[in-house]
């Protein structure tokens, strides 16, 4: 039993343990630090967990991460709950992160929760039945000038208004995954009606590059 | 204006390839090797030159700080880059790490040669994930072209840079909690003294500087100190990457010569307050934490430290947070009070409580729920809060709602009054 | 030197002084809540906020070095109004429960609200709820009067050297907890409740007990173990109600361990409130004079040779005197204070001695335990090698199982042939012994409780001077006593006389018939069922193994209920004083030997305490020198012969149940019943520590 205040137990399962795959992964993770400051890798290993573990954050692998790390647990249970990036019960397959931070309100983030709420049926901190989608507010992402945004697991959808957000839920409804990036299609952080510098440079277009393993 | 040819971020929108060939086609890492091999004292003292304010907030001399670093030192040192972009209305970091890594990474390379560090981190916020995908990928170019690593770009100094992503939490971009959490604890702030310069990342001399910081420096090196110190004014001279947030007509980022006026910047390149410039109630001049300033500020104050600092406000990190009259203004500084409430790191009394009651004292304000005695409470527990934590965090928290008070009074009270008259209204039906 | 000026005074200061530890020293009371001289710095209450002249905000004293031309103001209006802004914040969301709280009348926050809070509150909110935690028998917690201040995790951290305690969640969110709820399993964690500046943390035993004002507070000291610690014993009426370290730099600085502090409830316990005589094999109660007359009766009819004594674990020197002088007096030698069977050698003090003092461990660099489990057998002991290892360039090895003292030890394996090769300089930590400046060894009773535990005592004494242990102004040879009365029997030669048994041949005595008589003083941890058919007397205060198989109780004094002359492990003699009288006809012990003396026309020469005090010191002259440790000179001891093989084991298997108090006190049973449960889960599971709900 977690002994805090906050949220309600969640059955967790008895185990962890990381797979070979991402074990060597942890490994190059640790070797970027000196010898003997293997703990430095705690956030990455907690997060290589979290992957493992279908977005979220299980006591039994906060444990394998301390043992890993030759930490005490509490000190891995301090840093779990600390970091707001790990979630300590599981979250749908589909994780709406919405900015709700003054800029991406001023951009209209309340019709964009209030979208989500509509179409998914489930308030703030609530994951859809079916598991495959949750809602959960952050506070603000950096994409400030693209707002409102999301971040749905690790990519940030922005430019956003009511129906912006139907048309992405409808779209992972689907099976799809819609491109991140602006809804209006904005190249990047310049303005809506194209770039008003940096005319001089001949435009190449390169495609965000993406995670193959995400 | 800035001209084109004056900006240094020239893929700020990734029109371009970001990948090193692009990068080098604009000119990226061309003549490093002969910057490096005119060695530290040169580097320090053409950063020193140009005038270059740190771009993280704090607006520190950033040669200055550089020349904190020990001449000689037994243990490692090291360069720790601060890509937790997590105030409030920034989002400038964001573009040179997705479009720009490679002016980062030879910024990490040069900075470093320039304070002696022999190895640095870049600690990206967690959220960043395609960002830090990017930097990676590019990370892996520059040592496979030799450019970092052993023997850096042939010039026989010796550089490792590594990527460490965070995991959610703003008190990361706080220099010592960022230590803190590249170490592998909770973030929350060290007292100083000591000082990183003398006890940094694992007990050993760190210099933690901003993204932009660094990667202004490589064209500062190649063009000279003089060129960067010639556009500006003067202690606040330089180029910056603005992020225009909030209700303008194009919000954008754009890099633009320090000390534009804030209404040419608004008007040249985020297409004008929505409704007209008329329309403006207030801005954030520089990021959440700086205190609101009103129309009549706005009309003529210069973007930059000095002016920001005279009309009570600061330019931060630039994030120009536009808001026009049809903003409740209570509301959006409500809502950073709750911002400061959530990432608040616990440690220190005065900001643990007391992000907590502004917020709920705010939330009421919003409603009108309060009396008017309950301003001036507000404002002396925002008083109260201010400089007596062990970092800033407790001050951002207050600013906001101090320049509120000090600018938008009438608006609370009358929002107090309102609620009363349609209390005693509804009782009267 | 840096010199600064604090409140208008210049102060000279060494280098790494706080601006606190300077005020402090100038008499300027900086009120802190965080702060705590052996504990890390952690600077985040706030409270100590001073003014410094050029500095645009107020500087926290507690963290701020200080340095040349300082200007610092304690009293100014700044100081004042960020110390009552400070202090706001803290009472916001504390809960003004002060009439139901057991810190209350010795909280820091009560006293330091009288001085910096207003008198009335600003904040209209709701006060934040903190779900309350459970932390075992001992620590009641009361969540929503944290404070924050960290001084429990950084103990558990850095002075009990278990890091279970922390501060999860962030912001006013923040908890201090185990997270997954578990008991503290540090032997020390009764000191976080004195620690705990609020009444977060307060005694669970104590709980709705008492106010500190209505207790009478009688310094003394701790005898549940060898260590000798200093403590309060806090009485109302007839009962004693808690126990409290008090400051001891050399022994137990300002920590006891769980079973000091929370023993005494067994005090209640069993106690033997009267004699009794066993008639019809069924003790039965008797009056002083039908016990004596009992005792009479077969003592009188027996030749000295068929009489014995051995003395227990927790008894006073001056019942141990009595007690001797008795048997003397009826021609019995055999007598034995080691109820063990130690093989400690009485021939030089060095020679059963902790003799490089609890507190000399800070000065060692290298040291060897042999078959010793210090955290358990004491726990302060093990507090200051933890204490020495955190200082860095320790080096620790251990022969004996393997051990958790909170910090790394190699291990060295079981057996004790590894002195002899230690001693032949034919072992691997033979260099690292050699290279050592200050070396030391400790050697415990799980090793002199073997048969051969003469010959390891020869064997370790071999080591001592091989690697030079012993030089001048250091003694690194040190034996590691359980028992509190160990050493002063020693002392005073409760020991075999010409001709006398020792425990082993006082017991076979019993069995075969040789001994016909035996006076228990206080013995509880023999094989009673080795007594045979000897007439049994037992003296003591609780009806545990040896009064069951008594066949005359005369009931004793507890520490807490007489005057009594202790000596701890070090050699250094402390005076134990009575809080509470002894229950119903219970009687100090020497008075109970005294008069038993007469009945058996043996009269002791001494009608008062103060009398056989002079009586002892005449005879034992160092024990006149309370409070201190006067260094024993070296010599040979022991006995040369060869070593079993067989491994060592250590003395102590449950921490919290070593005596008859302690297996009397209904909290040591819960502490007990907790640990083995935990031990239990441990071992069916060992990567989980609790269950699988979180």
């Amino acid at each position: 039993m977690s002994a805090d205040s906050h949220g309600a137990p969640v059955a967790q399962p008895a185990s962890f343990a990381f797979t070979a795959e991402n074990l060597a992964k942890a490994e190059a993770y640790i070797a970027k630090y000196p010898p003997g400051r293997q703990a430095s890798a705690v956030l990455a290993l907690l997060d290589l967990a979290q992957r493992q573990s279908d977005n979220w954050l299980p006591r039994a692998a906060m444990d394998t991460v301390a043992d890993l790390l030759g930490m005490a647990r509490i000190r891995v249970y301090e840093i779990a709950t600390f970091y707001s990036m790990f979630n300590l019960k599981p979250v749908g397959k589909h994780f709406f992160q919405i900015c709700t931070t003054t800029p991406c309100w001023l951009r209209g983030s309340d019709e964009v929760v209030e979208a989500c709420r509509r179409k998914l049926g489930i308030g703030i901190g609530e994951t859809t039945a079916d598991g495959k989608f949750s809602l959960t507010e952050v506070e603000c992402l950096g994409a400030c000038v693209n707002a409102p945004v999301i971040q749905i697991n690790d990519d940030f959808y922005e430019d956003l208004d009511g129906p912006a957000t139907e048309a992405l839920i409808d779209a992972f409804s689907r099976g799809e995954t819609p491109p991140p990036g602006s809804a209006l299609k904005r190249q990047g952080s310049a303005p809506v009606t194209g770039p008003k510098t940096l005319h001089g440079v001949p435009s190449r277009e390169t495609p965000m590059l993406r995670d193959p393993n995400a | 204006m800035l001209s084109d040819k004056d900006r240094i971020f020239t893929n700020l929108y990734g029109q371009h390839d970001w990948r090193l060939a692009g990068a080098r086609r604009r000119g990226d890492w061309s003549g490093t090797k002969e910057i490096i091999l005119k060695g530290r004292d040169w580097i320090v003292e053409q950063v020193k030159q140009s005038g270059l304010r740190g771009r993280g907030g704090a607006g520190f001399p950033t040669g200055l700080k550089w020349s904190f670093m020990p001449k000689t030192s037994d243990r490692p040192t090291y360069l720790v880059v601060n890509a937790d972009e997590s105030e409030p209305g920034t989002c400038k970091d964001r573009d040179i790490l997705r479009w720009d890594p490679h002016k980062l990474i030879e910024g990490c390379l040069l900075a470093s040669v320039g304070m002696g560090a022999g190895a640095c981190y870049i600690y990206i916020r967690g959220e960043f994930y395609n960002e830090a995908v990017h930097l990676q990928a590019a990370i892996e170019e520059a040592y496979a072209a030799g450019l970092i690593g052993k023997n850096a770009c042939g010039s026989g100094y010796d550089f490792e840079l590594y990527l460490h992503r965070g995991a959610g939490a703003y008190i990361c971009g706080e220099e010592t909690a960022l230590l803190e959490s590249l170490e592998g604890r909770k973030g929350q702030p060290r007292l100083k003294p000591p000082f990183p310069a003398g006890v940094g990342l694992y007990g050993c001399p760190t210099t933690v500087n901003n993204v932009e910081t660094i990667a202004v420096a490589p064209t500062i090196l190649r063009r000279s100190g003089a060129w960067f110190a010639g556009i500006g004014r003067p202690k606040n001279e330089g180029t910056k990457v603005f992020c225009i947030s909030g209700h303008v007509n194009t919000p954008c980022n754009v890099e633009e010569a320090m000390g534009i006026p804030l209404k040419e910047l608004i008007e040249r390149h985020a297409g004008g307050v929505r409704g007209g410039w008329d329309n403006l109630l207030a801005i954030i001049p520089g990021g959440s934490s700086v205190p609101c300033i009103p129309k009549s500020i706005c009309d003529g104050v210069l973007m930059d430290f000095d002016a920001l600092r005279d009309v009570k406000s600061g330019l931060g990190t630039a994030a120009v947070i536009v808001m026009d009259k049809s903003t409740d203004i209570i509301k959006a500084i409500a809502r950073l009070a709750k911002f400061y409430k959530h990432e608040s790191c616990g440690q220190c009394t005065p900001c643990r409580e007391g992000t907590g009651w502004m917020w709920r004292v705010m939330e009421r304000m919003v409603k009108g729920n309060a009396s008017v005695e309950e301003i001036d409470m507000l404002l002396n527990v925002s008083f109260e809060i201010e400089g007596h934590t062990i970092c800033a965090l407790g001050d951002a928290a207050a600013w906001p709602i101090q320049g509120l008070i000090r600018h938008f009074r009438p608006e609370m009270e009358q929002r107090i009054k309102d609620y009363r008259d349609a209390a005693v209204r509804s009782r009267a039906a | 030197m840096p010199k600064l000026t604090i409140d208008g005074q210049e102060i000279e200061v060494p280098p790494g002084t706080t601006v606190l530890q300077a005020c402090q020293r100038l008499g300027v009371e900086v009120p802190h809540f965080c702060f705590h001289e052996r504990l890390a710095i952690a600077g985040n209450c706030r409270m100590c906020l001073v003014e410094q002249e050029k500095s645009p905000k107020p500087i926290a004293s507690c963290a701020m070095p200080a340095t040349d031309n300082m200007v610092i103001h304690t009293k100014s209006e700044k100081a004042q109004k960020a110390r009552k802004g400070v202090m706001e914040f803290l009472l916001i969301n504390h809960p003004l429960d002060c009439p139901i709280c057991d810190q209350g009348g010795e909280c820091d926050l009560q006293d330091q609200a009288m001085a910096y809070g207003f008198d009335r509150g600003r904040f209209e909110e709701n006060k934040r709820a903190v779900k309350d935690k459970d932390f075992g028998p001992l620590i009641k917690t009361s969540m929503n009067r944290c404070i924050h201040c960290t001084r429990c995790v950084r103990f558990a951290t850095e002075i009990a050297g278990v890091e279970e305690l922390g501060a999860t969640g962030r912001g006013e969110d923040m908890e201090i907890g185990t997270y997954i709820e578990h008991a503290l399993t540090s032997e020390l964690s009764g000191n976080m409740i004195d620690l705990c500046p609020v009444g977060a943390l307060t005694s669970k035993p104590y709980a709705f007990v008492a106010r500190p004002w209505e207790l009478r507070k009688t310094e003394t000291i701790d005898v549940l173990d060898a260590v000798g610690s200093n403590i309060r014993v806090d009485a109302r009426g007839p009962q004693v109600l808690r126990v409290l370290p008090r400051l001891n730099e050399e022994i137990n600085e300002e920590w006891i361990s769980d079973k000091s502090r929370f023993a005494v409830d067994g005090l209640m316990h069993k106690r033997l409130d009267r004699p009794y005589v066993r008639r019809d094999g069924k003790l039965v109660e008797a009056s002083w004079n039908e016990a004596f007359d009992a005792i009479a009766e077969r003592f009188g009819a027996l030749s000295g040779a068929k009489i014995a004594a051995l003395a227990g674990d927790l008894v006073d020197v001056e019942a141990m005197l009595a007690l001797k002088e008795l048997m003397v007096a009826l021609g019995s030698p055999h007598l034995d204070c080691r109820q063990d069977g130690a093989k400690l050698d009485p021939t030089s003090h060095a020679a059963y001695r902790f003799n490089t003092t609890i507190s000399g461990i800070e000065q060692a660099d290298v040291c060897l335990l042999i078959g010793t489990d210090p955290r358990h057998e004491a726990a302060l002991v093990n507090a200051r090698l933890r204490k020495r290892h955190l200082m860095g360039g320790f080096k620790i090895a251990a022969i004996g199982p393997a051990l958790d003292l909170t910090f790394a030890v190699e291990q060295l394996g079981t057996k004790p042939s590894v002195l002899d090769e230690l001693g032949d300089g034919r072992h691997g930590w033979s260099a690292v012994l050699k290279a050592a400046q200050k070396p030391m060894l400790i050697l415990g009773m799980g090793a002199l409780t073997r048969p051969d535990g003469a010959q390891i005592l020869a064997a370790a004494r071999r080591v001592a001077e091989s690697c030079h242990m012993v030089r001048d102004g250091w003694n690194g040879f040190n034996v590691l006593h359980t028992a509190a009365a160990r050493v002063g029997g020693m002392d005073i030669g409760f020991l075999p006389g010409p001709g006398g048994r020792d425990r082993d041949a006082i017991v076979s005595g019993c069995e075969t018939g040789e001994v016909e008589a035996i006076y228990l003083l206080g013995v509880d941890e023999i094989a009673m069922s080795r007594l045979g058919r000897a007439f049994v007397v037992y003296q003591g205060h609780h009806g545990d193994a040896g009064a069951r198989r008594a066949d005359v109780v005369l009931p004793g004094a507890a520490y807490t209920e007489k005057d009594g002359t202790y000596v701890n492990l070090e050699g250094r003699v402390q005076a134990a004083r009575r809080a509470v009288f002894p229950p119903g006809d219970a009687r100090e012990d020497w008075t109970i030997l005294r008069a038993l003396s007469d009945r058996l026309r043996r009269k002791l020469p001494y009608d008062s305490l103060n009398q056989l005090r002079r009586h002892l010191v005449t005879a034992y002259p160092h024990l006149a020198l309370q409070d201190a440790v006067t260094p024993a000179s070296w010599g040979p001891f022991g006995s040369a012969g060869p070593i079993a093989p067989m491994p060592l084991a250590y003395p102590i298997a449950d921490y919290y149940r070593t005596d008859p108090i302690s297996r009397a006190s209904p909290t040591m049973a819960k502490c007990s019943a907790v640990a083995a449960a935990a031990r239990h889960s441990s071992a069916k599971n060992p990567s989980a520590k609790t269950g699988t709900h979180g």
